[in-house]
């Protein structure tokens, strides 16, 4: 189980969605599509064709960047953080 | 019941509606919506009544949202939007247009899909991206994006797209195959002045006769075709340019459309001369009448983008269009005269204008 951390810019596109939400799986890939699960459409926001992070999305995993492939340990913290960006 | 103007100006940093009263003449400013997303088309489909808004974000990707209740609250959908996980990456939704029987999407890099659930899914229109000019297909200065969705009013199987800078296309089957629609079309920046695709099209519209008439405005001039786009003829004669964006037909007029001249793609593409001004021809493109009154006379480097320009059905006509630099002008009478409707609104990428009850 990891206690995965979302941006207010991504919570925002689902109403009701928390700002923490604990979610299952032994890799990155898998802790998202269980994100999924909670949330329906989530994936589409963070993954791109590939499928990948997508370009401008950061994924830490215990302080550490990560890939799609990349393991989360039980009770690991993942941040989910968009690049800063725009103008 | 009163109909009054409901004004759906998408921008660079969200989607804003403005709510008309019965007049036209003042109007309330609701934004910015969709989060804050570059919104770069907007429409209520007549089918549901649901606003939908085509863009994507920088951070999330592309998506078209979604409102049942004109704007005040909203959810928005990107399942089917794909080219699939081998394909190329989708940036953004260029068009949302609805049909007589579907939604369709244009998206960058330039492909089509249809939506038969109200934009909540949406599948891939293969049989344009198998055309076999595919591999050739080479972006213009806004990326290679399917920016114009034209279909049929009645014939579900008959749509035409323009792609930039590809050209338009026409099916006839439904989507399943597609013929190219450019001959009669200039493309001066090509070796072959006349190539079969490759033509800049900025904006593709239909007249009110039933599916047939169209009309274009092009990176290379003004065009009108009589028969679907198989034979298109110039009438660029009576504009300041022969270059600009959008267009808009009359709801009930075939022979009235309006366009919006810029200055030439190497002399900075704002309103020539710094003097705002509108053409409409009501004969079909053989004269152009230029009108101003009310718009700025000076000093005007503003320029109007291709989904930038849009009419109400209602009588007589209202006619809108919105500046990449943040102004939205409106005129009640068919673009006699206009007045500003808003002012200081982020960069203008669209506008529609929907008749609510």
């Amino acid at each position: 189980m990891a206690d995965v951390h979302l941006p207010r810019s991504l919570v925002a596109l689902f109403p009701g969605a928390p700002r923490r939400v604990e979610a299952h799986g032994d890799t990155v890939a898998e802790v998202i599509a269980d994100l999924d699960a909670q949330v329906p459409g989530i994936r589409n926001r963070l993954l791109d064709a590939g499928p990948s992070i997508r370009t401008h999305i950061n994924v830490f995993v215990s302080g550490e960047r990560a890939t799609l492939t990349t393991p989360v340990p039980p009770g690991a913290v993942v941040h989910v953080i968009p690049a800063v960006s725009g103008g | 019941m009163t109909e009054r103007v409901a004004l759906l100006v998408g921008t660079r940093k969200g989607l804003f509606v403005l709510d008309g009263d019965a007049d036209r003449k003042t109007w309330d400013v609701r934004g910015p919506l969709c989060d804050g997303w570059p919104i770069h088309d907007a429409i209520v489909d007549p089918a549901t009544g649901a606003v939908l808004a085509a863009g994507g974000s920088n951070w999330y990707g592309p998506a078209v949202w979604r409102s049942d209740d004109l704007g005040a609250t909203w959810s928005h959908s990107s399942e089917g939007l794909t080219y699939g996980d081998d394909g190329p990456k989708i940036a953004t939704v260029w068009n949302v247009t609805a049909g007589p029987d579907a939604v369709y999407a244009g998206v960058e890099p330039a492909g089509l899909f249809r939506s038969g659930d109200g934009a909540v899914t949406w599948q891939h229109v293969e049989g344009l991206t198998n055309h076999p000019t595919r591999p050739e297909w080479q972006p213009g200065n806004g990326g290679l994006c399917l920016h114009s969705i034209v279909p049929h009013p009645t014939d579900t199987d008959r749509v035409w797209v323009g792609i930039s800078a590809v050209g338009a296309f026409e099916t006839r089957d439904g989507g399943a195959t597609w013929e190219l629609r450019n001959k009669g079309v200039r493309a001066d920046f090509d070796p072959n002045p006349e190539p079969e695709f490759g033509q800049c099209v900025h904006k593709l519209v239909m007249a009110a006769d039933g599916g047939e008439l169209l009309y274009q405005q092009n990176h290379c001039g003004v065009y009108r075709s009589a028969n679907g786009g198989r034979q298109w003829e110039e009438i660029t004669k009576g504009l300041p340019t022969q270059f600009g964006f959008p267009m808009a037909a009359h709801p009930r007029d075939p022979k009235t459309v309006w366009t919006i001249p810029l200055s030439e793609p190497d002399q900075g593409r704002f309103m020539p001369d710094g003097h705002a001004g509108v053409y409409r021809t009501n004969d079909g493109g053989d004269t152009w009448k230029r009108s101003d009154a009310g718009l700025p006379k000076e000093h005007a480097w503003v320029a109007v983008l291709r989904e930038a320009m849009a009419v109400d059905r209602l009588n007589p006509v209202g006619v809108y269009f919105g500046t990449s630099t943040g102004q939205l002008y409106g005129s009640r009478d068919e673009g006699k005269t206009w007045s500003i409707v808003a002012d200081n609104l982020p960069a203008i990428w669209s506008v529609e204008a929907a008749v609510v009850d």
